[in-house]
């Protein structure tokens, strides 16, 4: 299976002076659900070494400035540096939640593919 | 005392892989099973099915389902836990009963854990100052109290310890947590006490693992699902546990799907809020302790959990009625498919608001564009074709009765290149709003009935 072998990880030498833009699907997975109206996305490093990336660049502004128009509330991140990954609450994402929402993903299923699309400036190599 | 005991996961909700219970139990070894039913708005369904019939208002698929593999767990002794019983756990046991006596099947054993459903008694308790405001918004009950339509107490996993005590094969409960269901069997084998919390917490977290079957072992995985080998075939999860609270993840050899530390982490991070403080009626667990090891294949070992004394509350999951919705779908197809679905919404709104209809919201969404990306959604070059999908909810059910007649005149009277409508005139059905409380510990107490039969 890809990328998840913490014997084989690759060299991470920062690049001084140049910056790499990735989008996060090369660097993590991720799941997500809801609960009422906040949806949840757990987002895990595909490598040991790629966690500090996500605890980096995946900062509260950036997630919520990503979801701007999805996420009406606010946006709460939690650390899992066990599991190599971040869970981020987005409050006020699921057009009401349950049977309420009209949004075709009411459960907020597919959040995990909008966060997976986000694309990253960094300064390191991966 | 056994050294390690196989908890298998049969069901992840109602509705969910019809065969998977009955694989675990004959694939391989196990010596319980676990099948989750309920999900928040599902108390809602059967307590309507249950004051239309006092004998329904449970997980009916379990009925067809004992039928087959009744034989196989008394043969093999599987115990089986499932808070299918829903608002009627003992209409639940009777039918399996009645299974039992169509199946020549003598001296079955089955508990059922009541005491959840509180629906009768808000008013009473109420009275003594428990106000079942919600826990999340804080707003008062008494905004949705006259459409409050079921009302249940999340317990945990000692009454079922209770029933399998007294012998019971199989535990019907009513809302109990997920988690519940997988931490019982290890209480109950290993002796763990109530305030043993690192166990209880690791019981917790293997029930958190197992709660949502095959999304564990390779279903829904987003690390790599082209790698997952026979989906068509897969084998639901299984919890090997031992008495320090150490536990194996994996699934019967010969089976469909995988078992990774990616595929255990995707299932930890679902539906979780933070991480140290994962609360449940038994304990507080600590989701940031979790040590994962990829062992053999398809074997993870899940270690190291830590957990902290269990608050003085039970969650209540209540539900009322909110209203109406309805959805209208029409499919446009080149050229200029999202133009023309665009166009036909623009016609449609502009319709509704001619009839003065009162609606407290109309959402439009693109399938094939815009339904899970929203803003974010690029267009990435021509459309083949795309699903408009309009959406109402409303409280006057005229108004959501009289939009599902305005869908398919756009047919005849809007752009061009239009189908998908073969379904008729959208339906309008009821919104069930979850509310979410609290209830003191000390204001509910479980019931344990165990009979032979």
């Amino acid at each position: 299976m890809a990328g998840v072998d913490p014997e084989n990880s690759g060299d991470s030498k920062s690049h001084s002076g140049t910056t790499l833009t990735i989008q996060l699907i090369q660097i993590a997975h991720a799941r997500s659900g809801d609960k009422g109206d906040t949806g949840n996305v757990g987002v895990i490093a595909r490598k040991p070494e790629y966690y500090p990336l996500l605890e980096k660049y995946l900062t509260v502004e950036r997630v919520q400035s990503h979801f701007a128009g999805i996420c009406r509330g606010k946006v709460e991140r939690y650390e899992l540096p066990n599991l190599g990954a971040l869970n981020f609450l987005l409050h006020e994402s699921l057009g009401g939640g349950g049977t309420r929402s009209l949004k075709n993903d009411a459960q907020g299923k597919t959040l995990s593919s909008v966060m997976l699309r986000m694309e990253l400036e960094i300064t390191e190599s991966i | 005392m056994k050294q390690s005991i196989r908890i298998a996961s049969g069901q992840g909700f109602w509705g969910d892989l019809q065969t998977a219970p009955v694989d675990q139990v004959r694939n391989g070894p196990v010596d319980y099973m676990m099948m989750d039913y309920l999900a928040e708005v599902t108390m809602s369904i059967l307590q309507k099915q249950k004051m239309k019939d006092p004998n329904l208002g449970y997980a009916k698929d379990l009925v067809p389902l004992f039928e087959e593999i009744l034989p196989d767990i008394v043969k093999k002794k599987i115990t089986v836990i499932t808070n299918g019983g829903g608002v009627n756990p003992i209409a639940c046991r009777n039918a399996i009963f009645a299974v039992a006596d169509k199946l020549r099947i003598k001296n079955l054993k089955v508990g059922v854990v009541l005491g959840d459903d509180i629906l009768g008694q808000i008013d009473a308790l109420a009275a003594q100052g428990i106000k079942l405001d919600n826990m999340e918004t804080g707003e008062r009950l008494e905004s949705v109290r006259s459409n409050v339509i079921s009302a249940n107490v999340y317990f945990g996993a000692f009454p079922i310890v209770e029933a399998l005590r007294q012998g019971a094969q199989i535990v019907i409960t009513g809302r109990t947590t997920d988690t519940g269901l997988t931490l019982a069997p290890m209480i109950y084998e290993f002796g763990w006490s109530d305030s043993d919390w690192d166990k209880l917490a690791a019981g917790t977290v293997a029930g958190h693992i197992l709660e949502c079957g095959g999304q564990t072992s390779g279903g829904n995985f987003s690390a790599d699902w082209k790698s997952v080998p026979d989906l068509a075939h897969i084998g639901f999860p299984i919890a090997e546990a031992g008495p320090d609270g150490t536990v194996v993840i994996t699934k019967h050899d010969r089976t469909g799907g995988l078992v990774s530390s990616a595929s255990v982490k995707e299932q930890l991070v679902y539906e979780i809020g933070d991480p140290k403080n994962y609360i449940t009626p038994d304990c507080i667990a600590d989701f940031t302790t979790i040590q994962l090891k990829d062992t053999s294949l398809d074997r993870v070992e899940v270690s190291g959990v830590k957990g902290k004394p269990s608050t003085g509350f039970y969650k209540v999951s209540m539900s009322y009625f909110d209203g109406y919705t309805a959805f209208g779908t029409l499919t446009y197809a080149w050229p200029d498919a999202l133009e023309k679905a665009s166009k036909a919404d623009q016609i449609l709104r502009i319709r509704l608001c001619d009839l003065r209809l009162n609606f407290d919201e109309i959402r439009t969404e693109f399938l094939g564009y815009d339904s899970c990306f929203g803003p974010l959604s690029k267009n990435t070059g021509t459309l083949n074709e795309v699903v408009m999908r309009v959406g109402v909810r409303s409280r006057d059910k005229e108004a959501v009765n009289r939009f599902s007649k305005e869908i398919a005149p756009l047919i005849l009277t809007g752009p061009p290149s239009v189908t998908g409508f073969a379904g008729g005139r959208p339906k309008p059905s009821e919104v069930i709003a979850y509310w979410p409380a609290l209830i003191p510990k000390t204001a509910v107490t479980p019931k344990v009935i165990v009979e032979q039969h």
